[in-house]
């Protein structure tokens, strides 16, 4: 194995990350608001950035949400797909510590997860996106203040169910099987 | 799920660029329509698309699906600016027409109408070129083209493979969502808030977990065939650049530059129609 700290399988976790999170694009769960759905692929996102690391998290947003678009929706609209990366970041940011293939994602590793990804949706939702949206587009404050609280709450509910069940279930499958392996 | 624009092969000028081209082309492009607000300048990238749009051959029913997603998305836009800021127009352009009053006392202003007309000239100006791009460029093609815009050659690749493997996650999905059906979980009916969860969670395990097997199959493949041993890498799919491709960035560039510059020169990125009707 080489030692890089930006090996091969991140190259390839970037890259099938970034297929998975395309074609969840339009798997979206209704809430009862109109227009606001919930967004499983910001799951699987935080999914891969928890195991992978920052850059990879980063980047499955970055050209996931702008390939996603693109293909589905004919259009990239920029002042939304570049919030996302601060989303893979933060999260991404612990991914040592949440040791999650070594089956040590315990409460402490939950908590820290979803600590950090509250803080990254945040940062994403309420201040990058509509303040990127106001500069870049030209749209009106009021308006996407209101769309960016509302992608908020809804990625934070996602990714704090759907994303921490996942590592969870993860972290007991792949830590029984690499039992054997040399502790480090 | 299946309306997704994907690459045909022709033989067209735009076909015959390299993807280097129209990539840059379709950076420049979305980057000059965001900034602008000037109405003309809208207009003539709008004519300046279509027309591309009709060189590259590109068939109604590859980008037809696509396009009523996205008009549905606009629509919604444009009501919700609308509902959030019925004013938006009146502030920016610094004039008031009322046109009409709607029950509850909102002004319909000319200025509004024409600042959402704006907004959705922005869209329209953006869909030929992300539609021109996809539809022309071979997707390995589109991973030596991010290499060669200075992308580090692991991210171009990384690129390269999703899009090798959006078709096969994408049968995947169908394949495990068919069988939970079959199992029994209904995916459309009306259920309570965490029930949906649960569905879609038995969809993504299942769908995650095998990607997950796919990483390491993958990254063990690249690794026994050296990847990453060199600082850089050459790529099969790479097109050279012929003199038509300069004409084409430089084209881009001079007209991105122009429609800046013409945008900007009353000193602020809105065209104003209204300071000239003033009585």
């Amino acid at each position: 194995m080489n030692n890089k700290k930006f090996g091969i399988r991140e190259v390839v976790a970037m890259g099938i990350g970034t297929a998975l999170f395309v074609v969840l694009t339009n798997v979206q769960i209704p809430i009862g608001i109109p227009n606001t759905y919930l967004q499983p692929r910001m799951a699987v996102m935080g999914f891969l950035a928890a195991i992978f690391g920052p850059v990879v998290g980063a980047v499955i947003g970055l050209v996931g949400h702008a390939l996603g678009d693109a293909l589905f929706y004919g259009s990239v609209w920029w002042s939304w797909v570049i919030p996302e990366l601060f989303v893979g970041l933060a999260i991404g940011l612990f991914a040592k510590k949440y040791k999650v293939r070594e089956g040590g994602f315990d409460v402490k590793a939950g908590v820290l997860f979803n600590v950090m990804q509250v803080i990254g949706n945040a940062v994403a939702w309420i201040i990058a996106a509509p303040v990127l949206d106001i500069v870049l587009m030209g749209e009106p404050a009021d308006k996407v203040f209101v769309q960016g609280i509302y992608a908020f709450l809804g990625d934070i509910i996602i990714v704090g169910i759907l994303g921490t069940i996942l590592l969870i279930a993860y972290s007991k499958v792949s830590g029984s099987a690499g039992s054997l392996k040399k502790e480090d | 799920m299946n309306r997704m624009i994907s690459y045909e092969a022709k033989d067209t000028p735009v076909h015959r660029l390299s993807g280097f081209t129209k990539l840059v082309f379709f950076l420049l492009w979305c980057l000059t329509s965001a900034l602008t607000y000037d109405t003309r300048v809208l207009l003539v990238m709008l004519v300046l698309g279509i027309v591309i749009y009709a060189v590259s051959r590109t068939e109604w029913k590859q980008v037809s699906g696509v396009l009523k997603a996205v008009m549905l998305f606009m629509v919604l836009n444009l009501a919700f600016i609308f509902i959030f800021s019925p004013y938006e127009g009146v502030k920016i352009y610094g004039s008031r027409t009322v046109l009409a009053t709607l029950p509850g006392g909102v002004a319909v202003t000319a200025e509004q109408l024409f600042y959402e007309f704006n907004v959705m000239l922005k869209y329209f100006t953006v869909i030929p070129a992300v539609f021109i791009f996809l539809v022309t460029t071979d997707p390995s093609e589109f991973a030596a083209s991010l290499d060669g815009v200075g992308v580090p050659y692991p991210f171009a690749y990384s690129v390269a493979i999703a899009l090798r493997y959006i078709p096969d996650v994408q049968d995947d999905y169908r394949r495990i969502r068919d069988a939970q059906q079959a199992r029994g979980i209904d995916m459309s009916a009306k259920a309570p808030f965490l029930e949906r969860i649960r569905r879609v969670t038995s969809i993504i395990f299942p769908l995650l977990f095998s990607a997950m097997e796919h990483i390491e199959v993958v990254s063990n493949a690249m690794e026994l065939r050296g990847f990453g041993k060199h600082k850089k890498r050459t790529w099969y799919a790479r097109k050279p650049l012929k003199r038509a491709d300069i004409a084409v960035i430089l084209g881009t560039v001079i007209f991105a530059a122009a429609a800046l510059v013409i945008t900007w020169a009353d000193g602020e990125r809105f065209w104003n129609p209204f300071l000239t009707r003033l009585p």
